[in-house]
Parts: C-alpha cells; sequence; structure tokens
C-alpha cells in the first residue's frame, strides 16, 4: 500500500468539525459573493417587503382610525400584523436561500462540479442555510428599520432578548424545512421549484402570520401545529406585545428546538437519497 | 514558459491517504447503464423508451498515461465519464479509483480526481478569481493558497489579471474553458478526468489547454483520461486509445497497434485513427453523429 500527499482533509471519508465548518464556509463566501452581483435584486426585495410590511400593517391603523379598535388594542393589532409580516419576511428569506440551493447551480451549470467535490453533504447544505439565515437577518432588519417610523407603536413591554432566542431557535427549525423544499427541484427538475413555493404557501396558510391560528378550521389547525413557523410567531409576538420573558416563551423554545434536531438530520438524509436517486436516473444535470 | 513551481503542496495536509491500489488510478469492470425516458402510462401501453448508454465497458489505466476514449457525440463517452466522477451511477458494473470503489468509497475516491466537461459550467456573475476560490475551498484549500495557485495557473493558460478578475459570464468560450481546466487542476487531482476539454476552443487556446495538460501530466505524474472525437488531439496526446461505438469499446490499444491492426496491405503511416474508426465500426465518425441526431440506434423499450 502506497501514500500520495494530497491536498484532502479525511483519509477515512469522515471530517471533523474544524473541516466541515471550514468546507461549509466555502458556501457562504460563495453565496455572499452572488449576492454582491445582485445588488439590484436585493434592493426590489427591500421595496418589495417595506410595502408589504406597510400595506399590511395599514390595515390596523385604518381599523384604529375607524374606532373599531382602540387604546392598547389597537397598539398590540398593529404590533400583531407588523411582526406577523416581518416575520415572514425573515423565515421565506431563509426558505428562498436554502431551497435554491440545487436550482440556482442548475442554472448556471455548477450543480454536477459541486456535487462531486469532496464535501460532505451537511457541510454543504447547513453552509447555505447560515448564508440565508444571515441573509433573512439582515434584510428583514432593513425592512424594520424603514417600516418602523410609519407607526407609533409601544415597545415599552418588550422583551427582545427572549425574542431574540426564539428567532435563533426557530432558525434552526426552518433550516430543516428550508432544506427538505430544496429536495424538490431535485427529483422534480421541471417543476420542483414551483412545488417548493407550494410548501412556502402552506406555510403561510397554517402558521398564523397574519391572524390567530384560532381562525382556522379544525382540520388546518392541526397542521399549523406541525409548522415551526407557528412557534416562532408566537413566542415572538408574546415576547414583543405581552413582554414574556425565557419562562413565557420557554416551551415554544423547546418545541422549536425538537424540531430542529430532528428536522435538519431527516433534511439532510433526505438530501442525499435524493441526490443519490437523481444519479441513479440521471436527472443531475437535467434543466427540464 | 516554464511552470515549475504548478501546484504545490498544501500546507493544509495531515495526512497522506492511503491508496489500496497505486498501480491502477483507474479501473472499469463490466460498467452498463441504461437510461429510461417517459412513465409507465395506459396509453404508451406501459413500456417506456430505453437508451442503452453504456454496455458492459472494462478497461484500466496506468500510472501517468493519457488514455484517450474515442467516440462520436452519444456514443456513451460522457455518460461514462459521470460514471467514473461519480455523478451517475452504474447499474452493473463497479469502477475503482486507485482501488477505491467510486460508490461505496466515494468521498475518498473523489479527493483523488477531478474533471473538465465540454461545458466550462461556472457561477457567470463571479470572477474567475471568485469561483477558483469557491471550487478550491470544497476541496480543501484555504484561500490563500487558492489564490496564489490560480494565478499561477491562469497565467500559465494566459490569461491576464484583469481577464482573472472579469465576470466568468464576460469572457470568451476559450477564456472560460482555460478557467475550466484551472478549476480542475487546482485540487493536484492524481486521476484526470476530461471530457471533450478543447471542444469548440480557437486553434491557440486548443494548443494553450493541450499543453498544459502534457505539462501537468510530465511534471506532476497525473494520470489523464481524456474523452475526443478529434482524431489528431487523440493521435498527439494519447498513450493508449479505445475506440466507443454505441455505449460499447470495440477496440483498445496505442495508436500504433490499433493503426497496424487494420493496415492491412496499406503502410501503417498512411493509415490514421480515422480508417481505425471506421473499421472497428463500419462507419465513419460522420455517420455515427448523424445517426444519433436521427434518434440513435440504441434505444429499446421495457
Amino acid at each position: 500500500m502506497t501514500m500520495t500527499d494530497l491536498p484532502m482533509r479525511s483519509t477515512n471519508g469522515r471530517f471533523g468539525l474544524a473541516d466541515n465548518a471550514r468546507l461549509g464556509w466555502a458556501f457562504v463566501e460563495r453565496q455572499k459573493n452572488l449576492w454582491k452581483r445582485h445588488w439590484a435584486w436585493e434592493i426590489v426585495w427591500l421595496v418589495y417587503g417595506v410595502v408589504n410590511t406597510l400595506a399590511i400593517t395599514f390595515i390596523a391603523k385604518q381599523l384604529a382610525a375607524e374606532g373599531i379598535v382602540s387604546g392598547r388594542q389597537a397598539n398590540d393589532l398593529m404590533l400583531f400584523l407588523l411582526i406577523g409580516t416581518l416575520v415572514w419576511a425573515y423565515l421565506s428569506a431563509i426558505l428562498d436561500d436554502i431551497s435554491l440551493v440545487v436550482t440556482w447551480e442548475r442554472w448556471e451549470g455548477t450543480i454536477e462540479h459541486t456535487l462531486m467535490a469532496p464535501v460532505p453533504r451537511a457541510a454543504h447544505l447547513i453552509g447555505t442555510a447560515v448564508f440565508g439565515v444571515l441573509h433573512a437577518l439582515a434584510r428583514t432588519t432593513l425592512i424594520m428599520a424603514m417600516s418602523l417610523p410609519f407607526f407609533h407603536v409601544n415597545l415599552g413591554h418588550a422583551d427582545w432578548a427572549a425574542a431574540a432566542l426564539v428567532v435563533v431557535t426557530g432558525s434552526a427549525s426552518l433550516v430543516g424545512l428550508g432544506i427538505l423544499t430544496g429536495v424538490l427541484p431535485l427529483l422534480y427538475p421541471e417543476r420542483g421549484e414551483q412545488m417548493s413555493f407550494m410548501a412556502q404557501a402552506v406555510v403561510l396558510l397554517v402558521s398564523g402570520v397574519y391572524y390567530s391560528i384560532d381562525t382556522l378550521p379544525a382540520g388546518l389547525r392541526v397542521v399549523s401545529h406541525l409548522s415551526p413557523a407557528t412557534y416562532l410567531l408566537r413566542g415572538v409576538r408574546h415576547a414583543l406585545i405581552d413582554g414574556a420573558g425565557l419562562p413565557g416563551v420557554g416551551g415554544d423554545i423547546a418545541v422549536m428546538a425538537v424540531f430542529a434536531a430532528v428536522l435538519v438530520p431527516v433534511s439532510i438524509a433526505v438530501f442525499s437519497a435524493a441526490e443519490r436517486w437523481a444519479k441513479r436516473t440521471g436527472r443531475l444535470k437535467r434543466q427540464g | 514558459m516554464s511552470f515549475p513551481t504548478l501546484l504545490p503542496h498544501s500546507p493544509h495536509v495531515r495526512a497522506p491517504l492511503p491508496l489500496p491500489d497505486a498501480a491502477t488510478p483507474l479501473r472499469v469492470e463490466g460498467v452498463s447503464k441504461d437510461f429510461a425516458s417517459g412513465h409507465r402510462l395506459p396509453w404508451t401501453n406501459g413500456r417506456r423508451r430505453v437508451v442503452h448508454a453504456v454496455r458492459d465497458v472494462s478497461f484500466a489505466i496506468r500510472p501517468g498515461e493519457i488514455f484517450g476514449l474515442i467516440g462520436a457525440n452519444g456514443s456513451g463517452k460522457s455518460t461514462l465519464i459521470r460514471i467514473l466522477s461519480s455523478l451517475v451511477l452504474a447499474d452493473t458494473g463497479s469502477v475503482r479509483v486507485f482501488g477505491y470503489d467510486i460508490e461505496r468509497h466515494s468521498m475518498l475516491a473523489r479527493q483523488l480526481i477531478n474533471r473538465v466537461s465540454a461545458d466550462p459550467s461556472f457561477f457567470g456573475q463571479m470572477t474567475a478569481l471568485e469561483n477558483l476560490l469557491f471550487f478550491g475551498r470544497v476541496y480543501g484549500l484555504g484561500g490563500p493558497l487558492v489564490r496564489s495557485r490560480s494565478e499561477t495557473i491562469l497565467d500559465r493558460l494566459g490569461l491576464t489579471a484583469a481577464q482573472q478578475r472579469s465576470m466568468v459570464k464576460e469572457l470568451s468560450r476559450g477564456q472560460q474553458q482555460k478557467i475550466a481546466v484551472a478549476r480542475a487542476f487546482l485540487t493536484s487531482p492524481v486521476l484526470m478526468l476530461l471530457d471533450e476539454p478543447t471542444t469548440g476552443l480557437d486553434p491557440r487556446s486548443k494548443r494553450d489547454v493541450q499543453e498544459f495538460i502534457h505539462e501537468v501530466q510530465r511534471d506532476h505524474d497525473a494520470t489523464v483520461l481524456l474523452t475526443t472525437h478529434d482524431m489528431d488531439e487523440a493521435q498527439t496526446m494519447c498513450d493508449r486509445i479505445a475506440f466507443l461505438a454505441a455505449g460499447r469499446i470495440v477496440a483498445e490499444g496505442t495508436s500504433l497497434e490499433l493503426r497496424r491492426s487494420v493496415a492491412g496491405d496499406e503502410s501503417v503511416e498512411s493509415t490514421d485513427l480515422e480508417d481505425v474508426f471506421m473499421a472497428v465500426t463500419g462507419r465513419s465518425v460522420e455517420d455515427d453523429e448523424d445517426e444519433d441526431e436521427r434518434g440513435g440506434a440504441r434505444h429499446d423499450h421495457d
């Protein structure tokens, strides 16, 4: 048995945590380089996000102006819708970025070169997801900063630390959901992207983005409990509107942590199985 | 221009990789691959169209040689290269890279290979250097090392500093293909899979790429599998050649052996690889390509 000296990381096919982190960073850096060239699109999405936030939150302002709601109730309704639109902007940005993991590489034709590189799929997907979370956080912060001056909302009760913890845990659970939707373009080159939008639409419907899940019919209410976004929205609202601290949002954080612990490894396993199927059927390279 | 410092070894190497079979960079045994298209639906009588892309292909490559695989478009070359790259899984047979099975020990085998395809395929909005930075990093190379290696290789291939910092979509097809060659050699692969790397290049770019491949193979002991339908390229670059037709290997040997086998009463000097192709397949490369465009002869239904 002879040896060779090569720029490799693994002599047994497995990679340590530091190597996985370094390999995953390649995807964060690549996405950053891509997005800085797509700054015009970023402005489009930013404007869309601000307009969407304003358009929906103005509904609460009108209800207050007409006296249908008043006082604390008006403030809470405005915050309810504001938080809903911002959290939806955040989670749809995460889901978009992660679910583009296959679609984007198919557009560019690079998918074969990326998938034949000796990178564990976990490092590949989590690296892409980390960029997605950072990107979504930056965009949502800007949308919030540009929208807040239009409304006189009282955030005096807000527990920002608890809200931040909810967002961090919720983001981890959304990563699993994003990877699962990213599998669809791998399985269905022609319509996978549209199918991942459909999955997002279901999350929008059942998670209580613009209304309480109590409003939903019984069947959909059951489905809402399967969406991590439900707990993310409830936790953030509880922390920012009601001023709930860690004990108050602990239940939602625990549920989202379980979602993350289950969904992330399951979604990576599902992606790997789908990749193997695409290699078996020759669909990896197919554009449509 | 000499190129003495190409591909210094990574300072990040932790341990060398043991090679179970260092004497055989690539061993392909009984590999077959069919693709089915369409669905089993009532109005198709439950039948699907099946393409026999690769049929019972076996060969082995020796260390340091350039092994040519010649065939017309649609002969199965690209599918075979994809199987060797772990991008398509074979239905039967096995592929071993220095003794590592490409499916069972995929992560180990993939560290030893890289590939250049006929289509350069880059992130068009990123610069050449940003693309190479990404593709170097995913092979475990550090940023500074990738940058210095990239500049060295791209300089050698004739890309100016300004071109290296241009977005790939702004570069010509030939320049993009040179970056694709740089991407593959950046990672010091000991087995290089080149799938028609010079197709569509102008003569100057073609010569640059061919010289570079020869140089790396000679100076860095890389083993190369080169697919092409260019007989002159195969003649000048390859130590041994196999002809692929309708997914099967129909002849294999050195250029001299192959030409001698079909020369008959003619002199070997007056017999070229095109003559060999006609003799072993009964048709010219152009005939084979025309048939492929008409729908191919390797279709079946299941």
